[in-house]
């Protein structure tokens, strides 16, 4: 999963979509996430610094996760893969 | 090992630039944790979720409150607790130790302000259905009878006569006070003349005594004004009884109707910031009845009736999420373990709801559905929270007025309440519905049990 290149993030999780013109504000995971998307991280490796950084269990960051995507999806903020 | 961050489910928003205002979306994602002094938390795993919780400092509060904006401005003013607005007999014993009487619509209301111990001749009988064991009960208890309609008038009267007893009743009046919609399916009609009409009958039986006119023009009434004018004709038909027919009118009951300080579904600004105050009602009242041309010491007692109003405020509905959603439109949704069973009022209010723990200041826009496998189970179609876990707590504000004498048992089980004291202690007032419960008036025919026992 790739954050389209031409997306412009910042530290405190603003996101602005040149393509469209939309900006999105986000909740700290979600910049620490978008930050690891933008330095290529793969999913499993993000799944991992989510695991050790924050107090919570597999299966719920793995429900969340899904949800996560379909936000990006929705958002049209990911790549065609 | 150091400390772990807080987690919170990971989402964007997307900004509207068109729209931002300068309150930003956090007015309602402060979170509640205590109501009262009493932790969320803590209630909840005393009594369950959800739960009706209710203020006993909030209730009193605000009948000191508005007994002071009347009494301060008109020397004889009498509240009488709406018992449908909540007829829980603790609350009914807070506004009875106010002293407050008692306004009730049915016999079983009735019944409850005996046992409340509100002694009968403070006990207000409204309400189109009144059988005649309830008539006889209220005419032996010197109950004040309010007559709806001729044909309860033309029913007393026999009753009356039978009994040797002279009843002291009023008639319920309805009029055009410029507000929409106009209730005149309750009482007699003012401009028509049927009031009129019906007061010269009473009279002219020589069966009862007439010893006050009552209204109730709507409720939730959002005009002062419209009392004022109810409050003229009340006063010129109480002049014209006692010029035309030498019958004084003790007391003019106004009803209920003044507003909480909810937010009507489809309003375009809070309650908070456009609902007038009882003190802009107790103005518009009072004023009209001091010019009215009364003489200073025959003015009438006024009665107020108030519900909501007094209570509104004073109740909240604590309850957990269940489950997050994505709908197929994109739109988050959350699914909280209270429905619109529980939770009557959220068909005409957009009610508050604040989370109960500590959340971040990221909020996203998400509709609230119950736990009811029904499409109408829709709590909030669109309100402001933050990011929550299934098991986390909200709080409902402003739910104490007629959410528990109309909340209905609809596939789940009826939560508990409890009352804090004022000195900040829960105390349960109604335990939550059990299946025994549910089923103790039914009846299971004979034959069905045999043939359930013989398989
Ligand atoms: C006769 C009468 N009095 C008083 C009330 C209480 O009204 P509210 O809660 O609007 O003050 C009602 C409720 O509709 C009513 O029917």
């Amino acid at each position: 999963m790739k954050l389209k290149a031409n997306i412009a993030t910042s530290d405190n999780g603003f996101i602005f979509n040149p393509a469209t013109g939309d900006s999105y504000t986000s909740n700290s995971i979600a910049a620490f996430i978008l930050a690891l998307m933008k330095a290529g991280k793969t999913d499993a490796e993000i799944k991992l610094e989510i695991l050790q950084a924050y107090d919570v269990d597999q299966s719920t960051l793995e429900r969340d996760w899904e949800d996560w995507v379909l936000q990006l999806k929705d958002a049209n903020l990911l790549e065609a893969k | 090992m150091t400390q772990k961050l807080k987690y919170e489910r990971p989402f964007i928003k997307k900004m509207n630039m068109g729209l931002m205002n300068k309150f930003g979306t956090q007015s309602e994602s402060e979170a509640v944790r205590d109501i009262d002094g009493v932790a969320v938390k803590a209630l909840v795993n005393e009594f369950g979720s959800p739960l009706f919780v209710l203020s006993e400092r909030q209730i009193r509060r605000n009948y000191r409150a508005a007994v002071r904006a009347f009494k301060t401005r008109y020397p004889k003013v009498q509240f009488a607790w709406s018992y449908k607005t909540n007829y829980l007999n603790a609350v009914c014993s807070i506004f009875h130790q106010e002293g407050s009487w008692a306004e009730v619509v049915s016999g079983f209301e009735y019944r409850k302000t005996l046992s409340n111990g509100v002694p009968g001749h403070h006990i207000i009988f409204n309400g189109p259905q009144k059988s005649t064991e309830e008539l006889l009960l209220a005419i032996q208890n010197n109950s004040l009878i309010h007559i709806d309609h001729f044909d309860e008038l033309y029913a007393l009267i026999p009753l009356c006569q039978e009994h040797g007893s002279k009843p002291r009743v009023a008639i319920r009046v309805n009029m055009d006070t410029g507000i929409y919609p106009l209730w005149d399916r309750f009482g007699f009609n003012y401009e028509n003349g049927q009031a009129w009409s019906a007061i010269t009958k009473i009279i002219n039986s020589g069966t009862m005594q007439l010893v006050g006119l009552h209204c109730h023009i709507g409720t939730f009434v959002l005009s002062a004004s419209a009392y004022g004018v109810a409050a003229a004709k009340m006063s010129a038909l109480a002049l014209q009884c006692n010029a035309v027919l030498t019958t004084p009118i003790e007391y003019l009951d106004l009803g209920g109707g003044f507003p909480s300080t909810n937010t009507l579904k489809g309003a375009y600004l809070p309650g908070v910031d456009t609902v007038p105050s009882v003190d802009d009602f107790a103005e518009a009242i009072t004023t009209t009845l001091l010019d009215a041309g009364f003489k200073q010491d025959e003015l009438p007692l006024l009665i107020l009736e108030s519900g909501r109003v007094l209570i509104d405020d004073a109740g909240y509905l604590l309850g957990s999420v269940i489950a997050n959603k994505r709908l197929a439109d994109g739109r988050r949704a959350v699914v909280a373990d209270f429905g619109v069973n529980t939770l009557f009022t959220s068909l005409w209010y957009d009610h508050k709801i604040s989370p109960a723990q500590d959340v971040s200041p990221h909020t996203d826009t998400v509709t609230l559905y119950g736990p009811l496998c029904m499409n109408i189970d829709m709590i909030r179609e669109s309100v402001n929270l933050p990011a929550l876990q299934p098991g986390d707590n909200l709080v409902v504000h402003k739910v104490g007025a007629y959410n528990m004498t109309q909340w209905m048992q609809f596939i789940s089980l009826r939560p508990a309440i409890v009352l804090i004291d004022e000195e900040h202690r829960p105390h349960l007032i109604r335990k939550a519905e059990t299946l025994e419960y549910m089923e103790a008036p039914e009846v299971l025919p004979e034959y069905l049990r045999e043939a359930k026992e013989a398989t």
